[in-house]
């Protein structure tokens, strides 16, 4: 998008000299965790859920090793069921969850809607320690142990029957929720607010539009949550009979608290990878996006919809038929947003100038791997099938294909088109097609196979399974350990390019969207002048764009 | 290698072979949508690859028919789903009436099964060829589920609470039986197996191993054990409603509501008499929470389930039926009693 | 204008801005909050249709007449909150600080009478959990009484949360930091306020009230 410049002409003296760039703001430990400024925090979040990654990554990694046999003889029981339960806290809660709109958001939304930093700096650096706060509670629960209860903490097994530190990590849980509520509700103030002249609403990215959807969950959701986990922990420090079936209390009530969160929190992980994808696909086909409204409005449309389905987890656990068909529809309902982000992806590279740098291939690695993820919604979406599927393989390959294959491959699509943004240097071009590959390659190898293994029936949680699903695991195991390694490749060469990489001037992709009008890395203030906007986002050519197969009325409705 | 590399699960229930064709209708959108995707980005990525750094592509603002389109058409494949797997979903939670009842309780980490003819068995699960069969599921701890595979039937089993699954074998063999909802430690052991067998063998099987008489006749022991004969007196004339007849029958209370007298409704009445008091009776039965294990509580359910009218006894009409009420001052059959009564009030011996 | 020392932070382009985008914050913390008190809310009206009669039984051991107090305590404390944001608005210093004291006095009045009636449900056994006095077919009462404590210690909490917070604006009220032109904090901190008086007034007749014919 170009930009003019105006004059707020009140600090001439640092237009006329570089400023520093935001890194070189200060190098003590002190200047990091006191800043306020939004590059620094999400940084300081990059750092934190890496170290948060890779410990969920061990736990993972732990798991296939156990799951390559059909006896359980590399842990017990109980330990395996600490790590799959870990794994899945870590993941979702300290990982997935701030991946995208904690990083890359916090870098770049001020920066694309031409601000100088979110609306309220201090409550930004505050939910960064709110997160460290309850990522420490975590890693005290896994000194302490682990919690054994699976990361849904299902009463009443963790409300009576779990010994392991539920109460701990609930406090850990419900700490990390208030950090993404004001995250959420940093980026919502900030994006009514803050835009500069002239970034009206259908001229921001789409990345923006994508992070208001997920702060809108965010600031909905987690609160209930929240208060599910204190009822949790209250029924089961004070025993007071909430989902105490022998004291009358209804289990169920947990699960629909539950997955009133927990079903939005899938979206609050994609939404935002989906918003990164609307950037790399554009600029690496060097093209508008094809249906800016439609993109923009099924984000929307995702996380209303998100709110609305939560029962779709709950087909067998003995709702009544009419809720269980009611919530069916309404999921099927959600395929709808998303086919239309995924065709109109695909339509803005037709005819474009296409490259294929590595930000693209993992545009196209998150098309591919959402594509499957979100077609085999649609089975879990069918009571009748999902009645089979449910709580197996099936399940879990699903999820990983939308949380892993989808957000995780955005996220690592976005750190690399960013990366020079942020720290002023390139990385290693042909590591990093290499390392897409491995993780492209890696990642079908450990899920598809349990599709079948699911659909076969070999329930999830399991620490030991009958010897026909051996074959299947073990193809999983081997995916698994390729995929670790394609994710260290990046963490590696990521560390070398701070030193060694080539410098990347301010726009090594041609992109449009203020951040890149800046220079990388950016200043603490991100602009010398509030850019003025005058022209629509993606704006790669001067032309009038044209209207497939309409009139000049379509044209108006697709503004 | 491939006997122990199956692919796809065995087909031994009625509703197998349909959860496999809707999967099969599944497999094969998903298979058309994900080639077009594919097809769709690698011709393109092909096809329209950067030719000269300075190349800039005519512009393109989108096409509302090709959104209404591509909006459209998934949304009526979504919605044909839907009503495919509806339809079928019916069909899977509808028990049939003529289904044979095999009451299940599970418990950290095990299956217990009983037949109605007495026949007790731990992890495995006898059943016949050839009719429906109904299981009565409840925990007496966490929630569990209850899944065989080869039925394609899964359901949560709930502590304090009787769900209902219902399947018909086509194919005897063994097959497995898995717990699917993560209840503990050993949630990976609750596993066990359900043998179909011809319904010949299955009697066989079942006069094999009868020790200790039918559900009904072991109810019948407990209730007279614990006393609730003293007041469930059949002919009515004891001080709380007769269960003769009861079950299936709906029920007056004295708030005014009506229920029916199910396997829910006598279950909370022996474990919570206070909470559906019976219209005309008194609040006098002593719960029996704790007293009895949730087999018990399934054993004195059959035995009530046994207790059909006596002939000639025309069970609910009015004077003639729930006798024997404490009503405020009376000590005979209350006038104008509520049809049918169940097991609330009884006073502890 | 960076010349003046001025409440006017870096990122903002000018104060119209900044108060605006505190409002905007504000009022979307209160969504948050909303669903957060929502969570109880909707556990508390499942086992009220569950066990209505348990419910209502149990309510007639609160204290209407302290609940009742109460409820007009946090009423008045709701009028002198207005009052001081009007005088932030009018930039009367001294009058904001009087009337957020007023606030904070009236808002620990009501924490007083709460900790009494704690203080009577705990000397009668009825905080849930292992020691509770009701048994046998009473002890379904229990889940009463924990939505009671949970919904109204959590509203404690925001109470004493917006003491301090009212404690903080006063004082800097006093130090002079409010103008006309400058009285967001005061504003967004009297939102907050009336926020936890309207939970409360749904909380007592919830609690005290319904039941009890």
């Amino acid at each position: 998008m170009s930009t003019q410049v105006a004059g707020r002409p009140e600090r001439p003296e640092l237009v006329a000299e570089p400023r520093p760039n935001y890194l070189a703001n200060g190098y003590g430990i002190k200047s990091w965790l006191l800043t306020v400024d939004h590059k620094r925090i999400a940084i300081l979040y990059l750092v934190s859920i890496t170290v948060m990654f890779f410990l969920g990554g061990v736990f993972a990694l732990l798991i296939r090793l156990e799951l390559l046999t059909p006896a359980g003889d590399l842990m017990a029981a109980d330990m395996y069921n600490r790590m799959f339960t870990m794994h899945g806290v870590v993941m979702i809660f300290f990982f997935l969850i701030p991946s995208v709109p904690a990083v890359l958001g916090n870098f770049l939304v001020p920066m694309m809607i031409g601000a100088r930093d979110l609306a309220f700096p201090r409550i930004n650096l505050l939910s960064w320690y709110v997160y460290i706060v309850g990522a420490g509670f975590t890693i005290a629960v896994v000194i302490f142990g682990g919690v054994d209860t699976g990361w849904t903490f299902y009463a009443p097994l963790s409300t009576i029957y779990s010994n392991s530190n539920v109460a701990l990590m609930g406090i850990g849980v419900f700490i990390t929720g208030f950090s993404s509520i004001l995250t959420g509700l940093n980026f919502i103030v900030t994006i009514h607010k803050m835009r500069a002249p002239g970034m009206t609403w259908f001229r921001l990215p789409l990345f923006i539009w994508a992070h208001y959807a997920t702060s809108l969950i965010m600031v909905l959701g987690t609160p209930v949550l929240a208060i599910a986990v204190v009822l949790l922990a209250a029924d089961r420090i004070f025993q007071i009979g909430v989902f105490d079936a022998r004291q009358g209390g209804d289990p169920l009530l947990f699960q629909h608290l539950f997955w009133f969160y927990s079903h939005p929190a899938v979206y609050i992980m994609i939404l935002p990878s989906m918003g990164v994808i609307s950037e790399l696909v554009t600029c690496f086909s060097r093209k508008r996006i094809f249906g800016y409204t439609f993109v923009a409005f099924s984000s929307l449309a995702i996380a209303v919809y998100g709110f609305l389905v939560w029962g779709h987890h709950m087909f067998t656990s003995g709702q009544s038929i009419y809720a269980g068909l009611l919530f069916s529809v309404l999921s099927f309902l959600v395929a709808i947003p998303s086919a239309i982000k995924v065709f109109n992806w695909s339509a803005t590279m037709y005819k474009g100038s296409i490259s294929y740098e590595t930000p693209m291939l993992y545009a196209f690695g998150f098309i591919g791997l959402f594509t499957i993820g979100g077609l085999t919604g649609l089975f879990l979406a069918a009571t009748s099938v999902d009645v089979h599927v449910h709580d197996t393989y099936f399940v879990v390959a699903h999820f990983h294909y939308i949380m892993v294959g989808g957000a995780i491959m955005g996220f690592l699509g976005g750190m690399h088109f960013w990366w020079p943004k942020i720290v002023g240097r390139m990385y290693p071009e042909g590591w990093g097609k290499f390392a897409v590959l491995m993780i492209f390659a890696g990642f079908n190898l450990t899920f598809f196979p349990q599709f079948v293994l699911g659909y076969m029936g070999m329930p999830r949680r399991y620490h030991a399974y009958p010897d026909e699903f051996q074959v299947l695991n073990v193809m999983s195991t081997a995916g698994a350990s390729i995929l670790g390694v394609g994710y260290l490749i990046p963490m590696v060469y990521f560390l070398w390019s701070l030193r060694f990489g080539a410098v990347a001037g301010p726009n090594p992709w041609g992109a449009t969207g203020l951040e890149w009008t800046t220079p990388s890395p950016p200043p603490t203030e991100n602009f010398d002048v509030t850019p003025i906007v005058t022209e629509e986002a993606y704006s790669y050519s001067k032309e009038e764009p044209e209207v497939v197969g309409g009139t000049q009325s379509t044209r108006a409705s697709l503004r | 290698m491939f006997e122990n590399f199956p692919l796809f699960p065995p087909q031994a229930s009625t509703i197998a072979g349909e959860v496999d064709l809707l999967f099969f209708f599944l497999i094969a959108v998903s298979a058309f949508f994900t080639a077009l995707i594919y097809l769709m980005v690698t011709i393109f990525a092909v096809r329209y690859r950067r030719r000269s750094s300075e190349e800039i592509p005519r512009q393109n603002l989108g096409s509302l028919q090709l959104e209404i389109f591509w909006s459209v058409v998934p949304l009526v494949i979504a919605m044909v789903i839907f009503g495919w797997s509806a339809s079928l979903y019916f069909k899977m939670v509808r028990v049939p009436d003529n289904a044979m009842d095999i009451y299940v309780v599970g418990r950290q980490w095990m299956w217990k099964f009983q037949h109605p003819e007495g026949n007790r068995e731990i992890n495995e699960l006898h059943v016949p060829t050839g009719r429906p069969i109904r299981l009565t599921m409840t925990s007496e701890d966490v929630i569990h589920s209850l899944y065989v595979p080869a039925f394609r039937v899964k359901l949560d089993v709930l502590p304090d609470r009787y769900q209902s699954l219902w399947f018909q074998p086509t194919k005897p063999g063994t097959y497995h039986l898995f717990c699917a909802e993560y209840c503990g430690t050993q949630h990976s052991g609750m596993v066990g197996s359900v043998i179909v067998m011809e319904p010949r063998d299955y009697e066989a099987w079942l006069a094999g191993d009868a020790s200790g008489g039918s559900m009904a006749a072991r109810g019948e022991k407990l209730f007279n054990q614990l006393g609730c004969v003293t007041c469930h007196v059949p002919d009515g004339r004891g001080r709380c409603p007769t269960l003769v007849g009861l079950f299936g029958r709906p029920v007056q209370l004295i708030t005014g509501e009506q229920v029916t007298a199910n396997e829910a409704y006598i279950r909370e009445s022996i474990l919570r008499p206070n909470a559906k008091i019976v219209s005309a009776f008194q609040p006098i039965m002593p719960t029996y929470q704790g007293q009895v294990s949730e087999e018990s509580i399934l054993q004195l359910i059959a035995y009530v389930k046994s207790l059909a009218p006596a002939p000639g006894q025309t069970v609910g009409t009015e004077g003639n039926m729930p006798g024997g009420a404490v009503s405020p001052g009376s000590t005979g059959p209350a006038p104008g009693t509520a049809p049918a009564a169940p097991s609330q009030n009884r006073s502890n011996q | 204008m960076s010349e003046v020392p001025s409440p006017l932070a870096h990122h903002f382009d000018d104060l119209t801005q900044q108060k605006e985008a505190t409002t905007l914050g504000m009022w979307t913390f209160l969504v948050t909050e909303i669903l957060f008190f929502g969570g109880l809310f909707a556990g508390y009206a499942q086992y009220r249709t569950l066990y209505p009669q348990a419910f209502a039984a149990a309510s007639h051991h609160l204290d209407i007449v302290l609940g009742t107090i109460n409820t007009a305590v946090l009423i008045a404390s709701s009028l002198t909150m207005v009052m001081g944001v009007r005088a932030a608005q009018l930039g009367r210093r001294k009058q904001i600080v009087i009337f957020l004291l007023l606030t904070i006095v009236l808002g620990l009045v009501f924490l007083g009478i709460k900790a009494v009636e704690y203080t009577h449900k705990y000397h009668e056994g009825l905080i849930p959990g292992p020691g509770f006095a009701l048994q046998g077919e009473e002890r379904m009462q229990v889940r009463f009484f924990a939505f009671y404590f949970l919904m109204t210690g959590m509203h404690a909490l925001h109470m004493v949360v917006g003491v301090v917070i009212v404690g903080m604006i006063a004082f800097f009220a006093w130090r002079g930091r409010y103008s006309p032109e400058y009285y967001g904090p005061v504003d967004v901190t009297g939102l907050y306020w009336h926020f936890v008086d309207i939970v409360w007034i749904f909380l007592f007749p919830l609690l005290y009230l319904l039941g009890r014919h």
